[in-house]
């Protein structure tokens, strides 16, 4: 590199105020491979970018400093710049001197000036060093996977397929739907998801553009961003889909009757079974571990009342392969068992139950036909404890975390147990009310003001039952009474938790999880639908608990970032990225242990570090962590940066100088 | 099989009916319970309460006692004695600074070397004998009766050295159904006895007693039975206070485990030694066929 040229920034007064930009001007003019300096008031702006091309051209440089404000603020501006003068963009490097030099030390006008001095010498020895580096181009598969068919990945599904592109939508259940399928009626409008989602599960069995993959799992998962193979295994349904009408003649003249998966174990289903009535699709899969014929080699009634000879006992699980170029994780959450909560007779009691059962107990497709009746004898519950926090912020079950939906639920299913049990008596321990979503706060204060509902503030301690009723021991803070509650029925809001194959999937992706096995986005606030490794999307309670607006918000956001890709012909990799020596690289595997992206990895045979240039971020984390010094960081070598170490640090030579004597 | 035995003062005293019972029934499972030839203090409350290393000296130094005599396993009764030393022995586990320390301050002893277990007998007896063992050598089942399992505190807290779940133990309820007896869902069975409350606060224990008491009778228990001879004064002794307070209090017999083991077992009837319980059990267990 031979001709260099520098910009200094006043940045109106935030520079100029303490650096003098003229004595840089001066001394940067008289260094090596300096052919050009130039200060402007602010040259982010149109007239000072377009001042930065002009000399670019005019006097054909073949790099350039930017010696203003952060890189993360303006390094891709001015790369941009770059790019059209003609220019490759990484010979651009930007020197630091506001929020390293004339803000900290603002009220010291010569140190200001040395200092950044200082930090444009060391960013010329470190340009001069740089290397012609290009982006490379990628191939880019324009099919999304949707891992989970509840709300969050049907409307991710329909987004994407609107949008022009083939979307695969998987889910391990017979049907898509997931848990909004089971519950009774949604917050704070009271409309039932009968009526706001089964249009939209119709609406994913007819479109042209989404393959439904139900009763399925992935098996595994290869590739990068753009270029995924998924092979995903079709579980044995026991009946040729191909053929199958659902008319359900099997359903119902199956005499195995195990109990309901989707009613919570409340009621009893068949071993044939779709998941509800209005499942999509609406083809029935044989539960082999109750259907008579698997269990005890008789029965086989389906395969006679079967109009069309659908049912094939001899059907094996089936692997197929996808090629897809993003996927979006939509897992969703469980509740966390019953049986960790003993302190509430959880598990122990056939009335004390959790927030879903309770859904079901209101759902008109329930056990009871929308009837509230208690599992242990069928009566009708005179009154209804409800406890929430169940687990939730409680560090000792290890479920510190708040589950942001209980609140609302559990006040919605109070009105709703009144609405049914006019004379029912509904008690709430509460620990604080969170209703902070639309509409939220004004459905709280009408089920504590108008429906009667009795809300206490405290814990409750126990649950335990005495004769046929059950026994709630707990405080109320508000007065500093501990109170004891005999009740018919008690509901456990429970905390939620990742769905139990959210591990399983995570560590078939490798895809980085919080402690809780919670999906990790890549940031917390700006990046929240994307995960640490790219090509990856997040929508819905796989990230965090989330109540159904925030999941469809999430799910569509996850869905614009898989049409933002998808609008590329192909992709292009950042080339500043780290790059191996394989004649230094000892085989150690270190690098391969601190990639938080999955990006470097030992070739399965000459065990050798290997980048995958697409997945690597440049974050750097192998290049320091190796010890033979193999892997480098392009444009931020050791060279370079002990150079720029050895300029910063000219003033001090003398005096180590000295120490050292 | 030998292990080694720490009694606790109150075994000694007021409690003496359960070490005789645990002793004797615990040989006719062939387990000799070989007391410590010294033993100090356990440490009581006082070393549970504090976070200095003053007063884990006790403890520590009992278990000292139990490494000079080359056991790698100590067992209690008392539940008391059981926590503390328990407690103690995870601590300087935990903490090799802190086990330091105390090692330094008893320079006349030998070093502590945090490698031998704390047993209650409960656990000892699951471990080392198992409960279908158990049942087989039983001769005199306790047909009939129906037991409250009463735990406390001391064996189910802290997380570290719980015998069992915290919430829904069933170490003590099995071995009851071993021994033949039939255990009923008792959901007291943690509620706090009141403890030392008992010396200074009469009037709060008999509450407490009062209410455990009566709640075991109306989930239909004929017998509470405990390990803890702190619980046992204040649901046992007190009943005798209770009564004075609510006439229409029913009594009932509070039982060690061990006094029952003991007659399930078929050991001597004079080891269970019933004159120190304030209830008196003979009549019950007649009733019932347990006791000719």
């Amino acid at each position: 590199m031979k001709r260099i040229g520098v910009f200094v920034c006043h940045c109106g007064l935030n520079i100029a105020g303490s650096v003098d930009i003229d004595k840089i001007v001066e001394e940067v003019s008289k260094l090596n491979h300096i052919v050009y300096v130039k200060n402007y008031i602010f040259l982010c702006s149109q007239p000072g970018q377009q001042m930065v091309e002009d000399i670019v051209k005019e006097h054909n440089l073949d790099g350039f400093i930017v010696a203003n404000c952060s890189p993360t603020l303006h390094e891709k501006t001015f790369r941009n710049t770059a790019i059209r003068a003609g220019m490759n963009p990484y010979f651009v490097e930007v020197a630091n001197i506001r929020e390293q030099s004339s803000w900290p030390h603002s009220k010291e006008k010569k140190k200001a000036t040395q200092k950044a001095l200082l930090i444009i010498k060391a960013t010329i020895k470190k340009l001069v060093k740089n290397l012609d580096y290009h982006s490379k181009r990628v191939d880019l598969t324009k099919r999304a996977l949707i891992i989970g068919g509840g709300i969050a990945g049907i409307q991710a599904a329909l987004d994407i397929a609107d949008g022009g592109y083939e979307v695969v939508l998987l889910d391990r259940q017979q049907s898509i739907g997931g848990h909004m399928a089971q519950i009774s009626e949604t917050f704070p409008t009271l409309d039932c998801p009968q009526c706001i989602m089964t249009p939209k599960m119709t609406e994913v069995g007819n479109h042209p553009k989404i393959i439904l993959r139900t009763y399925s799992e992935v098996e595994e998962v290869t590739g990068f961003i753009g270029n995924f193979t998924v092979k995903i295994r079709k579980k044995a349904t026991s009946v040729d889909w191909t053929k199958c009408t659902g008319c359900g003649e099997c359903i119902a003249k199956c005499p195995a009757k195990p109990l309901s998966v989707f009613d919570c174990f409340l009621s009893k289903g068949t071993a044939m079974y779709r998941d509800f009535e209005q499942a999509v699709p609406s083809f029935p899969v044989i539960n082999r571990d109750a259907c008579l014929y698997f269990q005890k080699g008789v029965c086989r009634i389906c395969e006679k009342v079967c109009p069309i000879d659908a049912i094939d006992f001899e059907q094996q699980d089936e692997i197929v392969e996808e090629q897809v170029g993003a996927i979006i994780i939509a897992t969703g959450y469980d509740l966390m068992p019953m049986s960790e909560q003993g302190e509430y007779g959880a598990g122990k009691y056939k009335d004390v139950i959790d927030g879903m059962q309770f859904e079901r107990l209101l759902a008109s497709t329930g056990p009871y036909a929308g009837d509230v009746k208690r599992p242990s004898d069928e009566k009708v519950p005179d009154s209804v404890v409800f406890i929430q926090c169940a687990g939730s912020r409680d560090p000792e079950s290890n479920y510190p975390y708040c589950s942001k939906v209980c609140c609302m639920y559990i006040a919605k299913q109070a009105l709703l147990y009144k609405h049914n049990v006019h004379h029912g008596q509904a008690y709430i321990f509460y620990i604080d009310i969170r209703s902070t979503g639309k509409g939220y706060e004004e459905f709280v204060q009408r089920v504590q003001e108008e429906s009667g509902v009795i809300y206490i503030r405290g814990k409750a301690s126990k649950v335990f039952k005495r004769g046929d009723k059950m026994v709630v021991w707990g405080v109320d803070t508000l007065t500093g009474q501990t109170v004891e509650i005999e009740t018919d029925l008690v509901v456990l809001a429970s905390a939620m938790i990742p769905s139990s194959g959210a591990f399983t999937l995570a560590s078939k992706t490798r895809l980085a999880t919080d402690k809780y096995g919670w999906f990790s986005e890549a940031h917390p606030k700006l990046r929240p639908v994307e995960s640490v490794t790219g090509g990856y999307y997040l929508a819905g309670a796989a990230q965090a608990p989330k109540d159904i607006p925030e999941t469809v918000t999430h799910a569509s956001g996850a869905a614009s970032k898989v049409l933002a890709l998808f609008s590329n012909d192909f992709l292009e990799s950042d080339p500043i990225i780290v790059q191996v020596d394989p004649e230094i690289c000892n085989r150690c595997g270190y690098c391969e242990a601190v990639c938080a992206y999955d990006a470097v990895k030992l070739n399965s045979k000459t065990k050798i570090a290997e980048v995958n240039e697409v997945l690597c971020e440049g974050c750097g984390a192998c290049a320091a962590t190796c010890p033979s010094g193999a892997i480098s960081h392009r444009n931020n070598t050791r060279s370079q940066i002990f150079d720029m170490i050895s300029v910063a640090t000219e003033d001090y030579k003398e005096i180590t100088t000295k120490f050292d004597k | 099989m030998e292990v080694s035995y720490f009694p606790g003062c109150t075994l000694k005293q007021t409690a003496k009916n359960f070490e005789t019972s645990a002793i004797s029934s615990s040989k006719l499972l062939g387990i000799e319970l070989k007391e410590l030839s010294r033993w100090n203090c356990c440490g009581t409350v006082y070393s549970l309460a504090t976070d200095d290393s003053m007063h884990h000296l006790a403890p520590i130094r009992n278990l000292i006692r139990v490494q000079e005599e080359g056991s790698k396993e100590v067992v209690t009764l008392c539940s008391m004695c059981y926590n503390t030393l328990k407690q103690a022995n995870e601590l300087v586990r935990a903490e090799p600074d802190r086990l330091q320390k105390l090692n330094d301050f008893m320079y006349l002893e030998e070093d502590y070397k945090p490698d031998l277990e704390v047993y209650h007998l409960v656990t000892y007896i699951k471990d080392n004998v198992g409960y279908e063992k158990l049942k087989d050598k039983v001769t005199n089942p306790l047909s009939g009766l129906k037991v409250a399992v009463y735990y406390g505190c001391l064996l189910l807290r802290p997380d570290s050295i719980k015998l069992d779940d915290r919430e829904n133990p069933r170490i003590m309820e099995d071995m009851m159904e071993a021994l033949g007896a039939e255990v009923i869902d008792f959901p007291y069975h943690n509620e706090c006895c009141g403890s030392y409350h008992t010396l200074g606060k009469r009037d709060l224990v008999i509450e407490r007693t009062n209410k455990i008491i009566s709640e075991a009778k109306l989930d239909g228990a004929d017998v509470l039975v405990l390990s803890c001879p702190e619980c046992d004064f204040n649901l046992d002794h007190r009943q005798k206070n209770t009564l004075e307070k609510y006439p229409s209090f029913e009594t009932m017999p509070v039982l060690y485990f061990t006094q029952l083991m003991n007659i399930a077992l078929g050991g001597d009837l004079a080891d269970c030694g019933f004159e120190l319980n304030y209830i008196d059990p003979i009549p019950l267990l007649k009733d019932k066929g347990i006791l000719k």
